[in-house]
Parts: C-alpha cells; structure tokens; sequence
C-alpha cells in the first residue's frame, strides 16, 4: 500500500496530455514585461531606467526587504519603459518592458549543459546566493527561497522534503524537469540539504509517474541521503502540510510552519533554480511551463524566459482554439481563469490550460442540503459548508473560531459539491476579510 | 378554614411590603442618573437604527449627541434638517445647517460604452470578483454590476437597472446613510450635496488610467485630460491620477464642464433642456 494523507482529497481526472513531451524551448519573443513583485512579500525595486541597454541575467529589481525577491532580465535589450501594465489579475501593476535585442548573456553566467556535481560552498553561502539570484517557490506559492532556507533561532529541522507530487490534472512541467534534469535535480536537492544542515532528504513522488520515480531511484545511489518515495495518487498530495503527513506522518500545527515539525518542503523546481544559480552562476530568469488543453494540437512542455506574453506560448503552441472556453493561469484546480492572455509568464507560472466548454462552465448552484461531502473530502478537516453559510451572513468571528485560516484554498470542496455551490469563493472572500481582522488586532 | 386563607393574604402582604421597602431602598442607593433628554431625542429621531451617523445605533447617536456641547460632526442624514431641528428644540440649541447629501454612482460603463472582455459564472459578490481579477470589462476600477450596494440599501432607494447593468439611485428615497458606500469595493459610489431639484453635475467615472488604456476599454471613461479644470470658475474641479473629480461643495452647477469634456465623462442630471441654459449664459456660445 502506497503512502498518502489520511484526511480528505479528491480524484479529479487527470488529463496528463503533455507528459510525453520534452522540454521545448520557446524563442525569444520581441518584448518582455516583468512585473516587480512576482512573488510573496515586499515588491521589488526597480534600479534601471528607460532606455538602458541591458543583458540577460542582470538585475533589474531589488528585493525590499527580507521577504522580497531579487528580479533580473531574462533578456537582452533596451529597456522601453517602467510602466504600469496588466498581470495575470487583469489589475495593473509597475513592470520593467524590455526590448529584446539578440541574446547576450552577461559573462558570469555558465550557459553550457556540462554537469557540476561538486558543491564548494558554505551553507551560508548557498542561502546567501539563493537570496541573490531571486529564487522563490516555483510549485505556484512564489514564496522567497531563502526566507524558507534560513532557519529561525529556535527551531530544528531534521529532514528536507522535496515536493515532485505535481498532483494537479494536467500539468507536467516538474514531471519532465524530473526525466529530463535527474542529475541536475539530485544535485540541486544536495545544495539545499547542505544550506539547512539535514542528513535526510525525501522525495515525494505521485505514482501516475512512474518513469521519473526509475529514474530518480536509478541515480540516488550516487547521493548521499536522498530517497525517493511512490505516493498514493490524490489531490491535494502536493499541499506542503499534505505532503509532510504522507511521508513522515507529522502533522504541522493549526497557524503553524513545516518548520514547527523539523521539516522544509522545497519544490522539483525550486531545486533546479537552486542547481542553476549555485552551480551556474544563473539567476531566476526562465522556467518550465506546460501549455495544455484537450483540444490543442501538440500539448507542450515550454522552457520560457520569465516576461514573455502568455500569448506568445498559445501561439507557438497553435494558437487558440475555436472551441477554448477558458484559459487558466496554473492549474485546472487551484489556477486562474484569465481575462487578457496579453499578460506575462511569471516566477509562479506553472502551466496555460485551455479549458473547453463543458469543462468549464459553472453549472447552476443549488441549495445545500447538508450532503457533507465537503466536509469528507476537505483534507484539513474543516467544514466548508458551515464556513460559507457563516461568510455569507458576515460572522467574521465565528469564521476565525471555525479555522478558516486554515483553509489551503485547494478547491476539493467546490469540486466535490453536489449543488455547485461557490464554497471556496466565500471562504477565499472569509479568508481575506478575517485576515484583515487579525492584522488589525495585531496592530493594537 | 377561613383562618388559613386570611393567614395566607396577611402573610403574603407582609412578605409583599418586606420585599418593596428592600427593593426601594436598593434601586435608591443604586440609582444611576440618566439624562432625560437622551429618552426625549431618541423618540425624534427615526428610529432605523441605519448606522449612517456612524453611531450602532438610534440610542447611541442620542447619548453622543446630549454629551456633546456643539453638534459638530453629529448629524442624522436620514432624518435630515427636519429632524435635526427638532432635536436642536429638545437640547435647547441652535439647529446646525445640514445640506442633504445623496448617493450618486459614478459608473456609466453600460454595455454599449464598456465592451465585455470576460465572462464570469462564478459566485455573484461583488467583493469576490473585486478580489479575483478586474472584471467582465477592461476596466479594473469600474462597476462590477452585481449589486451588493442594492442589498445594503434597508430604503429600498437603489435598484439595479437590467439595461445598462449598473445600480440606480432613487434620489427621493435615498436618505445618504452611506451603507451603499461601504459595501461597494471599489469605492465606486460618493455621498455629494443634493441640490435643487436634484440637479446633478459628477464625473461619472473612477478610472485612473491615462488616457489611452481608459478610452480602449470604456467610451466614456474620464481621460484626466485637464479641459474641465481650466474651464471652471469656482476652483470646484481638481484632477489626480488622471481622474477629474468635482467638488459638490463648491460647484455652482453652471454646466460649463459638461460640454467641454471631450468623452461626456462628466454627466448632468435633471437639468431643463441645453437651449434655456444657453440665453441665460451667453458665454457659453463663445466656447
């Protein structure tokens, strides 16, 4: 019997069109738009101006503060103009447009495929230059690597866990980065261990991928410390809380960090960047993106430089489709709907789904009748129908005394829901006006 | 047999009178004085307990309004001046002047000046679409059309209009408690002075795009373009963020901006036809 959490999950179909394909590598588009804050914390400051001439990897934003993020160019060229411009929200927000002008890299950076295994740096190095070359959680949160890497005094942590679950329907950017970047990963996931002084790394692996689980056991010998574990298939497996009960059966504290249980969770992804920026010299400026949808010609797998236009990668995928309904920033379960597809390709960008019809409309929503299915399948044992009943009749106290804070916002609930009732929207509505109240608490 | 009923009427009486005398005494020494007054401007006042004064409620507003010695920044907008004049007469002071305000919407991204880019089925709440993305429109500051001011209102003075999608207010019944205010997200709708025969001038607008990226996705979106600034006499107009905004406080409802606004941003309402305006103004055939 394979490991999983115990509470909840669903089994939404998985529709893993793209896995086959390889990594493709996007050219470079005409013009890129990086926003200023493509991660959690404090916007970035901008420190180039209109009209400067730049290269690829140079930093054009500096983090502000400790939970903030260091941005740099993906590009070569001309910087156009600091603006305001639509992301991924529809709202506006300051971005670096850049023109792109050949594809010049600045001389520090290592762009060869050649494999580096030794690791010479400190640990505090390696947190250090993470910091530096503007790593952040690339499973889709975008919270700054190194704030997760510097432990608070205090606390312990006795095992890296490195999240490969990639358990929403139709994304495969960190399965092919797993088949096709084993060495590099394992390395990556090395570095990582010596920043946060662990002995022990695991990875978590969902077993609809079974050729990245031979792969990564084939090549583990060669690391010290690192496993790799088959995972029961279930979302929301790739939830940080989710992921420590199944593989080492501890359970993070209501309000809590992994940390609080001697642990850290770092993605696939995360664990690649970290291999390019310590090992290469290459900071942040590209990711694996999966564009996918069941009516596309050839699903893809997509290398693309942070900036470039969400547009871009329909197009070189086909184009869209007369029969797309919706197009979703992320995954079917937890992504975005998007209203402009002009927008850019950020940190946390993990697919472009284009949804048909059928698949996405809402159907009509129906009264509940207290079926509670969602309170089965909500896998941090809340109840999601008493949270939107009392979000709905604006009880922010009671919501708090419920534990909406709690809620991961995995959406089990809306899609398990029976009527169709919009649960996660109110508690996602609950959840930011709760929030609000307890910043405001927390100021007196 | 009738010895036990008159025991029972004699002792019951006594232990009656004990309890009075003890009770007596108690509410004495535990008096707590209230103002009489406070009773007295309650009942004058309208009793909807709205929260537009800012107080919870009726009583709350009648506690504040007998500590305080002025009425500064005490007033009823749902009673108005009538009501405010009479609590005046019970405190014995002067009734401050109170100008009736009214709630004005200032949206007009009806479907033919606001081109939908998106469709949205999920849950209908406003502040649920405010927090999820920009909207239906490409505008991200305008009317999302889902009428949560309509639900705040207790006065039945707001209704959605099914043609252009954006809520209507119904000057007679609105009393400018401010709930409406509150409850849109985007800060759409805005308290302004209520003037003769609900005479209107406002720019209908909150987009605070330039020029460009504003016109491309509403027709009649302000472009902060500056004409109505300069145009004005009474230093009403101001303009930040590339938004124009008119003072109700110092507008004379001359009607000068209205025609020189290059997107008809600037709406007036219930005004009688531009002719009449024109010979009491021979200025305006100048510009």
């Amino acid at each position: 019997m394979l490991k999983t959490f115990p509470k909840g999950g669903v089994h939404p179909p998985e529709n893993k069109l793209s896995e086959g394909a390889p990594i493709d590598i996007l050219p470079l588009p005409e013009q890129v738009v990086i926003p200023i804050n493509q991660h959690l914390g404090a916007p970035a400051e901008p420190v180039v101006e209109k009209g400067e001439s730049i290269k690829a990897g140079q930093i054009i934003a500096r983090s502000k503060g400790f939970v903030s993020a260091n941005i740099h160019s993906s590009v070569s060229g001309k910087v156009l103009k600091i603006d305001k411009m639509p992301d991924s929200s529809g709202y506006k927000q300051t971005c670096i447009v850049i023109k792109v002008e050949g594809d010049e890299w600045l001389e520090t950076i290592d762009r060869s495929g050649e494999l580096k295994k030794d690791i010479s740096l400190a640990g505090e190095d390696i947190i250090k230059k993470c910091a530096e070359a503007g790593i952040v959680g690339m499973g889709g949160a975008t919270f700054p690597s190194h704030v997760k890497l510097s432990i608070p005094p205090g606390k312990k942590c006795d095992v890296l866990i490195i999240n490969g679950v990639e358990c929403e329907p139709y994304l495969t950017s960190d399965h092919r980065l797993m088949i096709e970047k084993p060495e590099e990963l394992l390395t990556g996931i090395s570095l990582l261990m010596k920043a946060l002084g662990v002995e022990k790394a695991m990875i978590g692996i969902e077993n609809n991928k079974k050729d990245a689980i031979n792969k990564l056991r084939e090549l583990v010998p060669g690391y010290k410390g690192i496993s790799v574990h088959a995972l029961r298939v279930k979302y929301p497996q790739g939830a940080e809380k989710q992921l420590i009960k199944a593989l080492i059966n501890r359970e993070v504290p209501s309000g809590g960090l992994p940390v609080d249980v001697g642990t850290i969770v770092h993605n696939v992804g995360t664990a690649f960047a970290v291999y390019e920026a310590i090992q290469k010299n290459k900071p942040l400026v590209e990711r694996v993106v999966t564009v996918s949808g069941k009516d596309m010609g050839k699903p893809l797998n997509l290398l693309t430089r942070i900036g470039t236009s969400i547009n871009n990668l329909i197009e070189y995928t086909g184009g869209l489709v007369d029969s797309t309904a919706k197009v979703i920033n992320g995954g079917p379960m937890m992504g975005k709907a998007l209203s402009l597809i002009d927008v850019p390709v950020t940190k946390g960008t993990s697919g472009i789904i284009l949804l048909r019809e059928e698949e996405s409309r809402r159907k009509k929503t129906g009264p509940c009748i207290r079926c509670s299915k969602c309170v089965s399948v909500c896998p941090m044992g809340l109840e999601p129908y008493l949270l939107m009943t009392v979000i709905e009749k604006e009880l922010f106290e009671r919501a708090e005394k419920e534990r909406i804070m709690d809620c991961m916002e995995c959406g089990s609930c809306s899609f398990i829901c029976p009527a169709n009732r919009p649960l996660l929207d109110y508690i996602r509505l609950g959840k930011a006006s709760v929030g609000k109240i307890i910043r405001e608490r927390k100021q007196k | 047999m009738s010895s036990v009923v008159l025991i029972t009427i004699i002792s019951l009486s006594l232990l009656g009178i004990i309890a009075a005398l003890i009770l007596y005494f108690v509410a004495q020494k535990f008096k707590v004085y209230e103002d009489p007054r406070i009773d007295k401007v309650e009942e004058a006042l309208p009793g909807a307990n709205c929260g537009g004064c800012g107080f919870a409620g009726c009583r709350n507003f009648a506690e504040a309004i007998v500590k305080s010695e002025t009425f500064e920044g005490l007033n009823c907008p749902v009673g108005g001046a009538e009501t405010m004049a009479r609590v005046a007469k019970i405190l014995g002071r002067e009734a401050p002047e109170v100008e009736p305000r009214v709630a004005v919407v200032r949206c007009n991204g009806t479907p033919e000046n606001r081109k939908r880019t998106s469709y949205y089925d999920g849950a209908t709440n406003c502040t649920i679409v405010h927090n999820l993305y920009g909207g239906e429109t490409g505008c991200p500051y305008g009317c999302l059309g889902l009428g949560e001011c309509v639900e705040a209102c207790d006065f039945d003075a707001m209704y959605m209009d099914n043609k252009t999608g954006l809520p209507v207010v119904i000057d007679d019944k609105c009393v400018a408690c401010g709930a409406c205010v509150k409850a849109c997200p985007r800060n759409i709708i805005e308290l302004r002075k209520k003037a003769k025969k609900d005479r209107k001038i406002y720019v209908s607008c909150v987009n605070q795009d330039k020029g460009g990226p504003a016109r491309k996705a509403c027709k009649v979106a302000c472009i902060g373009c500056g004409k109505c600034e300069k145009v004005c006499d009474y230093d009403a107009i101001t303009i930040e963020n590339n938004l124009a905004f008119i003072d109700s406080d110092k507008c004379k409802l001359c009607r000068k901006c209205v025609s020189e606004c290059p997107t008809g941003a600037i709406l007036e309402l219930n005004f009688p036809p531009r002719k009449t305006a024109e010979k009491k103004e021979p200025e305006k055939a100048e510009a």
